[in-house]
């Protein structure tokens, strides 16, 4: 019984860092940026071939590697120190979690494969332009047109949705809500990518005009749906808890070496303290998120509750150490140049994503009975 | 990353729970989760649960069986603090024995001393407290004044201590004492081990703000010890004071941790019974309060991990980042207590006597001061941990 990672998955850990430092450090970042759809296909190919990543928690039934989501959190928290731009979260997490938790067979072993190796990008649908995450809002609609269906409206804050080649469509068909697989070259299918302050995370609005379109089978497809929602939701608390380390780092280092009035800035009680509040909060939402983690991979009863909790705490404190970290570095931080921005801009899409913080705890407080 | 059970733990596991069981009935059942650190509610019946769980061996359960332990593995431990929160008996009388002196001893007492002073304490017969803090020394614990001199083959100590916890039932104290002025002021400090009962020793209950007994401070006039009665080397009191977090101090930050999850349980209780829930600012809250409580379970078993070795962080560092963290959040839940019960949260009872979400606004105040201050705790860790450069000080 250990609440730590075991040897296998502290060298994970360090053969990402490395390998992630090498091959998207904040020049690879910050070109991908520019690009509103954008994301490093040869690094998405290097993660793939060389490292297995895509399909690290995909089962080896459909061509993955059968680790669990321990092992994916792993990940998760280096590209969140890295801010790996990339669509990994959509590709790697919410469309390959939601196969699994509808459970339709057929479907994963004509998509997973795919999935798993990288070759298929792929995403969810979710939020419309009312921004809700909650799959009663949706409006989308499908209907039956011979032996298939079809679509009709739109979705919005589709993550990396310009880029995914396949993408499972939240929408109301006639019977009640249902996944829906739609490619990208489907007729009807319109995607705009939306400019978004945090450059790292690409969005997408895509409008569907009669768009042929595969039912996924499931019993009770909203269910699926929020078991994907409460995993992507511990995925983004472990970018945060990435995001968070590097942050505090970043600070810690420059405090050493800033001088003011003659000492370093990282002697002044105020900074210091400042620093060491970072570290408390940091490693409280790296308790939470390997609780989450194990949680999730078990299958454990907490894990509805856990999940919009750990999101809810992780990203506001990564928030408030991105913020911190800017304060400490004083003019500098604020730049363009300076890398502190773009933590605190990814903190912020991270709280916004899939509901913000206020709307996490109102669903623990719905889970927890309140 | 594992927090399952093997078949041996998952049997330590039913063991315990059938003990409790059994156990936590009568009086014991209708005092569930009685008294805090701060305070010495339901001192007598909190007494006789210490010798009840003494009877069952669950005391000092890491100590070896020659000191009336079981030798406990971390896990078995842990296994037992979870099962102990669930079962929410009354809080622990005798902690200051069995979880700060004893560990010290263990580690840097003699095998003379060891015989002597830890069977008592498993077996709750001789009551503890400690004698560190003064009036002009808290945080800067190293300039204490309180002085021992030989005698023959005795210590003779003269000064004052205050914050002594439940030091009004103590038999024993250990006390920190400069026993050599002339040295720099960490190396002239001895660790010595007094009886209370004696004309040189007066010990006086300090109200707290709960209106309780709880500390005491204590008088040293002429207090004699004998010369054997020294913890570790003689100027050697600082290391043996600050030395080696025993596996205690982890089990006792994890039990308070985890009972503050049956206060959350109250508070939503509380909020409910008030019709207060459907405040949403009020509902943000109570999920915060039970984010902070499940947080602090969570350090609680990290910091367990990494007192066995199974985890990379140090767990000097897992203590006291967990302690803030804890301390913080506490107070935090303490606000959230009394909103819950609105306006009569304003009202006591005859002789000042407090509900018990009351005790946790007020009391939590001094989570953040005792062992070692929540400020204490920042500096230590942002430059042993972070390696931030000390501060400069006056010459």
């Amino acid at each position: 019984m250990d609440f730590a990672l075991n040897a296998e998955q502290t060298t994970l850990q360090g053969v990402l860092r490395e390998f992630l430092s090498e091959r998207a450090g904040e020049t690879a970042v910050r070109a991908q940026m520019a690009e509103p759809a954008g994301f490093d296909r040869q690094l998405w190919k290097r993660m793939g071939a060389e490292q297995g990543l895509q399909g690290l928690a995909v089962p080896e039934e459909y061509g993955g590697a059968g680790f669990t989501f321990v092992e994916l959190g792993i990940v998760l928290e280096e590209m969140g120190r890295a801010l790996t731009v990339s669509p990994f979260l959509a590709s790697a997490v919410m469309a390959p979690q939601l196969f699994l938790a509808l459970g339709d067979t057929e479907a994963c072993e004509r998509w997973l494969p795919g999935l798993a190796s990288g070759d298929t990008v792929a995403t969810v649908a979710l939020a419309e332009d009312s921004g809700s995450w909650e799959s009663g809002e949706v409006r989308l609609a499908a209907r039956r047109e011979g032996e298939g269906w079809v679509l009709d409206g739109h979705k919005s804050f589709v993550v990396d949705g310009a880029a995914a080649d396949l993408v499972l469509v939240v929408a109301r068909a006639e019977d009640g809500i249902g996944v829906f697989a739609v490619e990208s070259s489907a007729e009807g299918l319109d995607r705009t990518p939306l400019p978004t302050m945090d450059q790292t995370r690409k969005l997408a609005r895509l409008t569907f005009g009669g768009t042929p379109a595969t039912r996924l089978v499931s019993t009770d497809a909203a269910a699926a749906v929020e078991r994907m929602l409460d995993l992507t939701r511990i995925a983004l608390a472990a970018d945060a808890l990435g995001g968070s380390g590097r942050v505090l780092d970043m600070s810690v280092e420059y405090a050493k070496v800033r001088e003011q009035f003659g000492r370093p800035i990282g002697s002044f009680q105020a900074i210091k303290h400042m620093c060491a509040n970072m570290l408390v909060e940091l490693e409280s939402s790296r308790s939470a998120v390997y609780y989450a983690l194990w949680a999730a991979a078990t299958g454990h009863e907490d894990t509805s509750v856990v999940a919009p909790m750990v999101k809810a705490h992780c990203v506001d404190a990564y928030l408030s150490a991105a913020g911190d970290n800017i304060q400490i570095h004083g003019g500098i931080g604020f730049t363009w140049e300076h890398p502190a921005h773009l933590y605190l801009k990814r903190a912020k899409s991270s709280q916004a994503l899939l509901g913000g913080s206020d709307l996490h705890r109102r669903i623990v407080a719905e889970r927890i009975g309140i | 990353m594992d927090l399952s059970l093997s078949p041996e733990l998952a049997d330590f596991q039913e063991e315990v729970r059938t003990w409790l069981d059994e156990h936590v009935v009568g009086e014991f059942a209708r005092h569930r989760g009685v008294g805090f650190s701060w305070d010495a509610e339901a001192w007598d019946l909190r007494l006789a649960w210490d010798r009840e769980l003494a009877a069952g061996g669950w005391l000092c359960m890491g100590w070896p069986h020659e000191y009336g332990g079981r030798d406990a593995t971390v896990d078995q431990q842990l296994i037992f603090q979870l099962e102990y929160a669930r079962a929410d008996p009354p809080f622990r009388a005798t902690t200051q024995g069995q979880d700060l002196f004893g560990p010290t001893l263990l580690h840097s007492g003699t095998a003379e001393q060891k015989a002597r002073f830890l069977p008592p304490i498993t077996r709750v017969e001789e009551l503890w407290g400690q004698g560190f803090s003064e009036p002009s020394n808290g945080s800067d614990l190293a300039g204490l004044r309180t002085r021992a001199r030989r005698d023959g083959d005795e210590w003779v100590i003269d000064g004052q201590k205050v914050w002594t916890s439940h030091g009004g039932y103590a038999d024993w104290m250990y006390v920190l004492c400069r026993t050599d002025p002339e040295a720099p002021r960490h190396k002239g400090i001895s660790m010595l081990v007094v009886p209370v009962d004696q004309p040189g020793v007066d010990v006086r209950w300090i109200r707290n703000s709960l209106g309780g007994d709880d500390f005491c401070e204590v008088f040293f006039n002429e207090a004699r010890t004998r010369a054997d009665l020294v913890v570790g080397e003689v100027n050697g009191g600082w290391g043996v004071a600050m030395g080696a977090l025993g596996t205690e101090r982890g089990t006792t930050l994890l039990a308070e941790h985890l009972r503050v999850q049956h206060e959350v349980r109250e508070i939503i209780e509380a909020a409910k019974a008030n019709g207060r829930t459907p405040d949403a600012a009020l509902r943000q809250d109570l999920v915060q309060a039970w984010t902070d409580a499940r947080i602090m379970e969570w350090n609680g078993r990290r910091l367990m991990s990494a007192i066995k070795g199974g985890s990379t962080t140090d767990p000097t560092t897992q203590a006291s980042l967990s302690k803030v963290f804890a301390s913080r959040a506490h107070t935090r839940i303490g606000e959230t207590a009394m909103r819950a019960q609105d306006a009569a949260s304003e009202l006591v009872g005859a002789d000042y006597s407090l509900n018990r979400l009351q005790q946790v606004f007020l009391g939590t105040r001094a989570e953040s001061i005792f062992g070692g201050t929540t400020q204490v705790q920042l500096n230590v860790l942002s430059e042993r941990t972070l390696g931030l450069p000390r501060e400069p000080r006056p010459s």
